[in-house]
């Protein structure tokens, strides 16, 4: 699914601000998920001072996803990826170039250029982006073969802000897995966009400030699997009209 | 137990002094060994020294309330420099969402508007429109509350002995904290970095907490003056300074709590590593020669008055079932 990798769940976990390293274990495992983001920015200086939190993480046997959260140029993702494959042994980078720290919002254009950079030297990248189908067009160019539109803004459980956007986005890409990533609150969020025909999605703290992270975990990956199912099978589009299940015509006249 | 048996804590910091203290009061004789030169010369001197249960259950386990709250009462009477005037949670306007948030995780508050804001902190009136109160809360100065229980130690004719890091004692209580991972290999260091200021324009009677969607953090009145601004939490083992971007981070919040803070002197930027297991609770485990206090992460003012009655009852029934084996 990802860059040659099959993977059973359509459920990707960040693994920041849980309550405790032992309830993002029981998480992960509550959710089924394989993939996991980490955060090399803060967590970990050169010096791989993160070697406890990692050790854990790698104790699961899932494949991790590093991440370049915190980066607000192209230099520092560059660095942080090569940093992180490094560290981690994988060519695979989710990319975050940001602009500013109140909104979270992915600056565009340092994200392409970023992806084109690491593309050539390499790398399976995996942009945070929006659902700017300009953009997009612009990161497979670059090589992406992967895409993660947000739903919302980062942390914000807001849902799918742009729900015609992301289907744009799927009609213009039906061949380009694509991930939501960021911005969903409750399960029907991550239902809705599995039912929009999205390849997966990317959750973190949604799931780790619940007040039961590993219920919810659980929750949102039954979600995702009811709304992959619902999009396979094929769902009714919506009509204006009523239509009625059973015939109306020549129904037999009751209660004359 | 017989009061002859010797018990030797090691570690003169948070876990250490409050252990020797509860062994002490019953009965055990003690002594207390520190391989440094000083008392809570570890990562117990940059605790904010917040005593607040029912604060920290809206982001930590339940255990952490449970064990958190008995602890007021016992360092009001081990410590006369506690504090108990409650502590109040405030939210920039734009992220009031924040309080009801908190407030649906925890208990023992009360919402207080602009007027009961400004009634309690006479410095924050016009300035939050909504807080949350917790009444029962209380604070102390970690760096004076320390000595205070040597001090207590002292009295009742315990010495801690520095420079020392090796015992011959039969039966010891190891409370080394992160230096104690040659023998927890599940201990993990988590980073944490804090400010200290001097601000002679803002003046404040409790913890005061700023909830933030990222970045939530606290400032703890010292007293003339002084706060300390707390804290981050990274999972990262790295021990170097404080980074420029937390500085910011924590400066910001004494800022949008108080302007005026924009005009404190900076008095101490420090960073260290809270000891912490993988569930980040405290944990009393057996060891070679004794027991093990450890783990008490973000927590340690909080849990260590629990976790010494812990180790004590341990150790009660331990010599207790020795007593009964001899007799029979």
């Amino acid at each position: 699914m990802f860059y040659g990798v099959d993977l059973c769940s359509r459920l990707l976990l960040g693994t920041a601000r849980y309550p405790s390293p032992r309830v993002l274990t029981d998480a992960i495992q509550a959710s089924g998920a394989e993939v996991v983001t980490v955060s090399l920015r803060r967590e970990a200086g050169p010096e791989r001072s993160g070697q406890s939190f990692w050790s854990i993480i790698r104790s699961l046997g899932v494949k991790v996803l590093p991440n370049t959260a915190g980066c607000h140029s192209v230099k520092e993702a560059v660095t942080t990826a090569h940093m992180a494959r490094e560290m981690f042994d994988t060519p695979w980078i989710k990319l975050e170039v940001i602009r500013d720290d109140e909104t979270l919002q992915p600056d565009v254009f340092g994200l392409v250029e970023a992806a084109r950079v690491l593309s050539e030297d390499g790398f399976e990248v995996f942009p945070y982006t929006t659902e700017d189908l300009a953009v997009a067009d612009r990161l497979v160019e670059a090589g992406c073969r992967v895409l993660m539109p947000w739903g919302a803004p980062i942390g914000s459980a807001r849902g799918l802000n742009n729900v015609y956007g992301l289907k744009a986005l799927r009609a213009h890409f039906p061949e380009i897995p694509l991930v939501v990533d960021a911005g969903l609150g409750v399960p029907s969020h991550a239902a809705a966009a599995m039912e929009l025909g999205y390849d997966a999605v990317l959750l973190n703290t949604a799931v780790a400030e619940a007040g039961d992270p590993v219920a919810m975990a659980k929750a949102f990956a039954m979600a995702i699997e009811a709304g992959r199912m619902a999009f396979e099978a094929k769902p009714l589009e919506p009509r204006d009209m009523a239509a009625p299940s059973t015939p109306v015509l020549g129904k037999a006249a009751l209660g004359d | 137990m017989s009061s002859r048996a010797k018990v030797t804590v090691v570690g003169a910091g948070v876990a250490g002094l409050t252990t020797a203290l509860e062994l002490s009061e019953r009965g055990v004789t003690v002594e207390v060994i520190e391989r440094g030169s000083s008392v809570g010369a570890g990562c117990s001197r940059m605790a904010g020294g917040m005593l607040a249960p029912w604060c920290e259950r809206a982001a930590a386990d339940e255990a952490v309330m449970r064990l958190g709250a008995p602890s007021i009462a016992w360092w009001l009477r081990h410590y006369p420099g506690t504090v108990r005037n409650g502590s109040l949670v405030v939210a920039p306007p734009r992220d009031t969402a924040e309080l009801a948030r908190f407030a649906e995780r925890t208990e023992n508050y009360e919402w207080r508007d602009a007027d009961g804001i400004a009634a309690l902190e006479p410095d924050l009136a016009g300035r939050f429109r909504r807080a949350l109160f917790f009444p029962r809360e209380a604070h102390l100065e970690p760096r004076r509350a320390l000595p205070g229980l040597a001090e207590a130690l002292a009295k009742r004719g315990i010495a801690i002995r520095f420079g020392v890091d090796k015992t011959e004692g039969d039966f010891t209580i190891d409370c080394r904290g992160l230096a104690a991972r040659d023998v927890l290999p599940d201990l993990r260091g988590v980073r944490g970095e804090m400010v200290v200021v001097r601000s002679r324009e803002v003046s404040l009677s409790r913890p005061v907490r700023l909830l933030h969607p990222r970045i939530p953090l606290y400032i703890v009145p010292r007293g003339e003056g002084v706060f300390m601004v707390g804290a981050t939490a990274i999972e990262s083992e790295a021990k170097g300074g404080v980074t420029v971007r937390s500085a910011v981070e924590l400066l910001n919040a004494a800022y949008a709590l108080h302007p005026a803070f924009g005009e404190a002197e900076i008095l101490e930027l420090g960073a260290d590593l809270r000891p912490a297991f993988p569930d980040n609770l405290p944990a009393v485990r057996r060891g070679p020669n004794g027991l093990l206090v450890n783990g008490l992460y973000r927590h340690g003012f909080l849990l260590a008055p629990a976790m010494a009655r812990q180790a004590a009852e341990i150790l009660e029934r331990s010599h207790a079932d020795l007593r009964q084996r001899r007799s029979a």
